[in-house]
């Protein structure tokens, strides 16, 4: 079942417990069937994530309406987007561990654009269709969220190389 | 080109999302520039970490079983409430019903001309799945060409390509004896990701070349052609265009 499991790997990061994750995907695959009419051809899996993307936020809004969120802004420039000399990054295969742990640690907007393009190999084009953002934003925001994650795991537990 | 201009590029650069002259330029100016070079193999690092390492969560099949039923609950419900209304409605949803249970589950869609290669295609898919089924996908689990290559000799009298594509990022698994339509076929297992591919191979003395072609059933890609007397087909749930790459860089070797 290979789209259901793009479906669900996207809403398992998002949502970062099984329960709301399978509710999610349930709700996306009907109301994917309610509307099909919407589908225009094309890949189905750019398709069912979309949806499924849509249900995870519409959860999560619900889930901190009350809460004041800081919106992060990709186009604001930041310390990390300039290191004249990175570190050279150290990574051990086998702590798949800390590499979800870090993931979780991350905004959602850059948690899903890296389960997009890493595990599910999405093009540029392909997550601009499903997040609806123009391709310039992808590319930036992408090289923002791969710099994140290797700031995450050079200061977790495995620092020392 | 200077680092300020090649930095917020490297990304894109890696993904392979630039233009080929630009693409270039990058890659001139990494080669003479060891801040860079590090900065993408960070990148590469930290992408393939990402995508061998990190957990992937499929969808349990509990999850699979309820989304059926659910579909299939919503499908009688709106054919009882068009029924009615406007017949070739029903028709219409129950048309769209098949298309999204194929998109989404992967549920098989009617084809409507069977030819021979139709009937392997549908036993080829099958293996692929019963391969992916707990203990069944190697016989022998080695990502060491070596390893792998002399098994089959002793196995089949013919010779299956095995080539370890880690560096390309389609590591070789293992591989499998099989019986597909009768035959004893060879079963080459890589991976792309947490995608699992399933390269068979068979002898078919006499027949003629044949064109790369592409196709989808159950929701699983599939690629297929015959070269040198060898048949072949890929089959995986990974993307049509990475399949075909892969299949590509099969073809280049064997």
């Amino acid at each position: 079942m290979p789209h259901l499991d793009a479906a669900y790997n996207l809403a398992r990061y998002l949502m970062r417990n099984d329960y709301d994750a399978d509710d999610a995907v349930q709700d996306a695959c009907l109301r994917a069937l309610r509307y099909f009419g919407g589908f225009r051809g094309g890949d189905g899996r750019v398709w069912l994530l979309k949806i499924v993307r849509n249900a995870c936020y519409t959860r999560l809004r619900r889930g901190r309406s009350r809460e004041l969120e800081a919106e992060f802004d990709d186009e604001l420039s930041s310390p990390d987007a300039e290191v004249a000399n990175p570190e050279t990054l150290v990574l051990r295969s086998a702590d798949a561990g800390a590499l979800t742990r870090a993931l979780d640690q991350l905004p959602e907007e850059f948690r899903e654009i890296l389960v997009m393009r890493e595990m599910e190999g999405l093009s540029y084009k392909e997550i601009a269709d499903v997040t609806t953002l123009p391709i310039g934003t992808v590319m930036s925001r992408l090289a923002r969220a791969r710099k994140r994650m290797q700031r995450l795991l050079l200061a977790g537990p495995a620092k020392e190389s | 080109m200077t680092c300020e201009e090649a930095r917020p590029l490297l990304d894109a650069y890696i993904d392979g999302e630039l233009e080929l002259m630009l693409s270039f330029d990058i890659e001139r100016h990494v080669r003479g520039c060891a801040a860079c070079a590090r900065a993408v193999g960070n990148i590469r690092a930290l992408s393939g970490e990402l995508s061998a390492g990190a957990a992937y969560y499929s969808a349990p099949p509990a999850l699979a079983a309820r989304v059926r039923a659910a579909i299939r609950n919503e499908q009688r419900a709106q054919g009882r409430a068009l029924l009615p209304l406007v017949r070739f409605n029903v028709r219409w949803v129950a048309g769209a019903a098949a298309l999204l249970m194929a998109a989404i589950v992967g549920s098989a869609v009617l084809v409507p001309r069977p030819s021979p290669d139709d009937a392997i295609a549908r036993a080829v898919v099958a293996d692929h799945v019963r391969s992916l089924m707990e203990n069944h996908l190697t016989d022998v689990l080695s990502s060491d060409q070596h390893t792998v290559k002399p098994w089959f000799d002793g196995r089949v009298d013919f010779a299956p390509p095995v080539e370890d594509f880690a560096a390309r990022g389609f590591p070789l698994v293992g591989g499998r004896l099989d019986y597909l339509s009768d035959r004893a076929v060879a079963a080459v297992i890589y991976r792309r990701r947490k995608h699992v591919i399933n390269l068979f191979v068979w002898p078919t003395p006499g027949a003629r070349d044949t064109a790369m072609t592409t196709g989808v059933r159950q929701g699983y890609n599939l690629v297929h052609w015959t070269r040198a007397g060898l048949t072949y087909w890929v089959v995986s749930n990974l993307n049509g265009a990475e399949l075909r790459e892969f299949s590509e860089m099969v073809l280049a070797r064997g």
